[in-house]
């Protein structure tokens, strides 16, 4: 029995389409930015498996995971410190409460 | 051929990954939404480890499982009371968001059959003695301008960390 690509492929797909269930779903800021980085982590698993499969001598796709994974951080820590600041002025994290961009 | 060690890997992490994503986008307390999102993330270094990237296992683990998941934490812990239930929405949105997903599940599914190359390759025929990654290559890919190195790139992610400690305390403070 051989691992194909398809193998590592199809877990990356069902992490990316529950992202997509939690995205629409969820109500909690913090639920929905959890759902997102599902999603980046799906992709991020994609460029490893195609750089290891397609052109295993290169290093491309572990490359632009490396800076994926920097950029995800920055991303999370800016929305965290967003979030907190909603929480001050609403006093909850209910996206259905944020109705105006500056208070 | 792939040795029976690497299969039964695979499907434990596999089986990990599918049960604990579907538990962190269902999970009614958002604290163990965050837990189940740790062990997602701990799944996914697992297969860059079977895949034979080292060190991006490593920094997935401190910088995603470490890093990323502590912060979550924290601002779990400043927002929300203990025990507070992230209340369900509405079965209109839910059945909507069902919907969305299952729909886009059937067609990268169908994406993914009709690939070519899709069957072509066993894990250990890509993982050639020749083809393995040493600290050596990702020091030298880092820090130099040829082509397929990245210096460039490293030093805009380190002045875009810079950025984004001063945004994020700017943002976060009290005032």
């Amino acid at each position: 029995m051989d691992l194909s690509m398809l193998w590592y492929l199809v877990p990356s797909v069902l992490m990316f389409v529950c992202g997509i269930y939690g995205f629409m779903t969820r109500k909690n800021l913090i639920a929905i930015l959890i759902s997102l980085e599902l999603m980046l982590n799906s992709a991020d698993l994609n460029f490893v498996i195609f750089n290891r499969y397609l052109y295993p001598g290169s290093m491309e796709g572990m490359v632009f995971t490396l800076f994926a994974i920097a950029l995800a951080a920055a991303e999370t820590a800016v929305a965290i410190a967003i979030i907190i600041n909603i929480y001050r002025a609403v006093g909850n994290t209910d996206i259905n409460e944020v109705k105006q961009m500056r208070f | 051929m792939d040795s029976v060690g690497n299969i039964i890997v695979y499907f434990a992490v596999a089986i990990l990954l599918l049960v604990f994503s579907i538990m962190a986008v269902t999970a009614k307390k958002i604290l163990r939404a965050a837990t189940y999102l740790l062990f997602v993330l701990i799944g996914t270094a697992i297969f860059y480890f079977q895949m034979g990237y080292q060190f991006l296992g490593a920094v997935q683990i401190a910088v995603y499982a470490g890093g990323i998941m502590v912060l979550f934490v924290f601002a779990i812990l400043l927002t929300n009371k203990p025990n507070e239930k992230d209340q369900a929405g509405n079965s209109h949105r839910k059945l909507w968001g069902f919907l969305v997903s299952a729909t886009s599940f059937v067609l990268l599914l169908f994406a993914l059959f009709y690939m070519p190359l899709i069957h072509g390759y066993s894990l250990v025929e890509c993982l050639s003695a020749s083809n393995m990654i040493t600290m050596h290559d990702i020091g030298v890919a880092f820090t130099g301008g040829e082509k397929f190195q990245y210096l460039l790139p490293f030093e805009a992610i380190s002045v875009l960390l810079l950025a984004c400690i001063i945004g994020g305390v700017t943002i976060a403070r009290k005032d």
